[in-house]
C-alpha cells in the first residue's frame, strides 16, 4: 500500500475535525437505532419463572420468529396493502396536479404568478397534525360548512365512512404537498435555457406541444426526485390517522404500518415486534424506492438518454 | 393579442384560480374560525364570521391551564430554532469537509450519509426511543433535540453548493498566509455558503416544527410538549369539555402564523436550494 503523502494526512486531520461532530451524532441518531433495532426484532422478552410466569425477565434469541408474527398479522399486512393502494393512487394525482401547475405557472399566459404560488406553497407550512386537525373540522357533519353546502344541494356525504376516509387521508397529503413538489418541478424548470423554448417555437411547435415534449422530458429528475420522498412519506403514513381515529370508527390501531408498530410499542408493550415492524418498513421504503430508481433509470436509458 | 392566445390566457388563469381556492379555503377558515366562541363554532355558517372576537378568544388560548399554549409554543420555538441552528453549522462543516479536503474513504462517507435520506424518519424514531429510554434520556429536552440536528440532506446539500462556491485558490492563498483550517472555515468558508445555509435552515426548521412521530414516543410530560402534541391532547379531551374545540382551532391558528410568514418572507431561498443537487448531479 501506499503511505499517505503530507498533504494528504494535513487534509485527513482537519477532515476529521469538521466532520467528527456530525459524524458522531450520525452513528447516534441513524446507525445506532437500525443496528438496535435489529439486534432487537431478532430477541425475545422471557421469563425465568415455571410456565413463563413471574420470575425475572431476560431477553433470548428469538431467530425470526419476531418477523414471522408481524408477517402472520392480518391487521399489519392489510395496513400494508393500504398505505400501497393510497400510494398508487395519490402520489400521481399529487405529482400530475403539481407538474400542471408548475406549467401553468411558468406558461407565457399566466398572470399573478408570485400570488398563486405563494398561495399554493402555503399548506407546506401547515404541520401535518394542524392539517389534519383542520380538515377534520371540515369533514365532521355538524362543523363542517362542505357537508352543510353538499346537503344543502341534496348531497348526503360522508367524508369520514369506511370506503371514503382513506381518500380523505388522500386529500390532506395532496393539500399538503402539492405546493412543495410544484416549487421543486419550477426551479427544475427555470434551469432549463430559454433559448431551447425559443428554438422549438419558431420551428412551429405550440404550447402544448413545448410542454409534452420538451419541458415534461426536461424536468424528469425533479419529477422523479418528488415521487422518491413521496413513496417514502406514503409509507410512514401516521399523523392523519392517528388524528382523524376519534371521528372516523373505521380508522383502527393497525390502519399504517406505523400506527400499527406504535400500538405494538406503547399499547401492546411489545417492543421487540415493534422493532421487527419498523426494520420491515424501513425495508420496504428502501425496496421500494431502489426499485423506482431502477425503473425509472431503465427507461431513461431506453430513451437514449 | 390573437383570440387564440386570449383563449388560452383564460384557460389558464381560471385553471390557477380553481387550485387557488382549494389551497386557501381551509386557510381562510381556520382564520375565520379562531374569531368565534365554541356555540359559534357549530351553530354557524363555517365560511363566514359570527360574533367575532379574536382578541378576547384568542386570548383565551394564550391563557388557558396557566398559560401551557405559550409554554408548548416557546418548546416549538426552542426545538426547531435550536435544533435548525445545530443541524446547520453541523452540516455546513461536514459538507465543506467532504467538499474541499480530498481524503481516502471520503466517497464511502458521502454515500453512507447519502442513505441516511432515503430511510423513513418514522422507523428509525421507534428504535431511538428504546435506544433513549435506555440511557433514561427520553422524556427530556434532548431527546428531541438531538435527532434533531442531524440533517444528511443538509450535509448533501452544504457539499454540492461549498464545491461550487468555495473555491480552491481562496483556500489555497489563505492557508499562504498562514491562516488555521478552522479559521479559513469560519471566517471564509462559512461566508461564501451562506444562501446555502439559510436552505438548510429553513428546511430543518421547518422539519422539526413540523415533526410529530418523535416528540410523541419520546416525551410524556405535557411540559416538554411541542405544540402539535400540545393541541392534539387538546383534541382528545374535547368531547368532555366543548371550550376545548375554540382553543384547539384558535391554537392552530396561531401555530401556523409564523411558518407561514418565513415561508412566504423567505420564498426565494426555497428555490434556489431545493435542486442545487439535481441541476449538477
Amino acid at each position: 500500500m501506499r503511505r499517505p503523502t503530507r498533504t494528504e494526512a494535513r487534509n485527513a486531520r482537519a477532515a476529521a475535525g469538521f466532520l467528527l461532530p456530525f459524524l458522531a451524532l450520525f452513528l447516534l441518531c441513524f446507525i445506532a437505532p437500525i443496528v438496535y433495532a435489529i439486534w432487537q426484532s431478532l430477541h425475545k422478552t422471557e421469563r425465568t419463572g415455571p410456565l413463563g410466569l413471574g420470575g425475572a425477565e431476560r431477553e433470548v434469541f428469538a431467530g425470526l420468529a419476531n418477523y414471522a408474527q408481524a408477517l402472520a398479522d392480518d391487521r399489519f399486512l392489510s395496513g400494508f396493502g393500504r398505505v400501497l393502494l393510497f400510494g398508487a393512487v395519490q402520489i400521481p394525482l399529487m405529482i400530475i396536479l403539481a407538474t400542471v401547475l408548475a406549467l401553468l405557472l411558468e406558461s407565457a399566459s399566466a398572470r399573478w404568478v408570485t400570488f398563486f404560488r405563494s398561495a399554493f406553497f402555503l399548506p407546506y407550512g401547515v404541520p401535518g397534525v394542524i392539517a389534519s386537525i383542520l380538515w377534520g373540522f371540515l369533514y365532521v357533519p355538524g362543523i363542517s360548512p362542505l357537508v352543510k353546502m353538499a346537503q344543502e344541494v341534496g348531497w348526503d356525504v360522508d367524508f369520514l365512512s369506511r370506503g371514503t376516509v382513506l381518500w380523505s387521508i388522500a386529500n390532506i397529503v395532496t393539500w399538503q404537498f402539492t405546493g412543495y413538489n410544484m416549487l421543486v418541478l419550477i426551479s427544475q424548470l427555470k434551469a432549463v435555457p430559454q433559448e431551447l423554448y425559443e428554438a422549438a417555437r419558431i420551428d412551429g411547435a405550440n404550447a402544448r406541444q413545448v410542454a409534452l415534449h420538451i419541458k415534461i422530458p426536461l424536468i424528469r429528475p425533479a419529477l422523479v426526485l418528488t415521487c422518491v420522498f413521496s413513496i417514502i412519506g406514503t409509507l410512514q403514513l401516521f399523523a392523519e390517522p392517528m388524528v382523524l381515529r376519534p371521528l372516523a370508527s373505521s380508522i383502527d390501531s393497525g390502519y399504517t404500518p406505523n400506527l400499527h408498530a406504535y400500538s405494538e410499542a406503547f399499547v401492546g408493550n411489545n417492543q421487540h415486534l415493534a422493532a421487527a415492524e419498523a426494520v420491515l418498513l424501513a425495508l420496504v421504503a428502501c425496496v421500494l424506492s431502489f426499485g423506482f430508481l431502477r425503473l425509472v433509470g431503465q427507461r431513461g436509458k431506453e430513451d437514449g438518454r | 393579442m390573437t383570440p387564440v392566445r386570449l383563449r388560452y390566457r383564460i384557460i389558464t388563469c381560471t385553471l390557477l384560480t380553481v387550485a387557488a381556492v382549494y389551497f386557501l379555503v381551509p386557510v381562510y377558515w381556520l382564520v375565520v374560525s379562531a374569531t368565534k366562541s365554541s356555540g359559534d363554532l357549530f351553530g354557524s355558517f363555517g365560511f363566514w364570521f359570527a360574533n367575532p372576537r379574536p382578541i378576547e378568544y384568542l386570548g383565551d388560548v394564550l391563557t388557558y391551564d396557566n398559560g401551557i399554549y405559550v409554554r408548548w409554543f416557546a418548546n416549538s420555538l426552542l426545538y426547531a430554532g435550536i435544533g435548525a441552528l445545530a443541524a446547520t453549522l453541523l452540516s455546513a462543516a461536514a459538507g465543506y469537509a467532504l467538499a474541499k479536503f480530498p481524503f481516502p474513504g471520503r466517497e464511502g462517507i458521502f454515500n453512507v450519509i447519502l442513505a441516511g435520506v432515503l430511510i423513513p424518519g418514522t422507523a428509525l424514531a421507534l428504535p431511538l426511543y428504546f435506544l433513549f429510554s435506555g440511557f433514561g434520556m427520553s422524556n427530556t429536552y434532548w431527546s428531541v433535540l438531538i435527532p434533531s440536528v442531524v440533517s444528511p440532506f443538509g450535509v448533501y446539500l452544504c457539499r454540492i453548493y461549498a464545491a461550487a462556491a468555495v473555491p480552491d485558490s481562496l483556500l489555497e492563498a489563505a492557508r499562504i498566509d498562514g491562516a488555521g483550517e478552522w479559521r479559513i472555515f469560519s471566517g471564509l468558508g462559512l461566508r461564501l455558503m451562506i444562501p446555502a445555509l439559510v436552505t438548510v435552515f429553513l428546511f430543518q426548521f421547518v422539519h422539526i416544527w413540523n415533526n410529530y412521530f418523535l416528540p410523541l414516543v419520546m416525551l410524556s410530560d405535557s411540559d416538554l410538549y411541542p405544540i402539535q402534541l400540545g393541541l392534539t391532547s387538546w383534541t382528545g379531551y374535547a368531547d368532555r369539555q366543548p371550550e376545548l374545540y375554540q382553543y384547539t382551532v384558535g391554537g392552530a391558528f396561531l401555530s401556523v402564523l409564523p411558518l407561514m410568514i418565513l415561508m412566504t418572507v423567505l420564498q426565494r431561498y426555497w428555490r434556489t436550494g431545493l435542486t442545487e443537487g439535481s441541476v449538477k448531479a
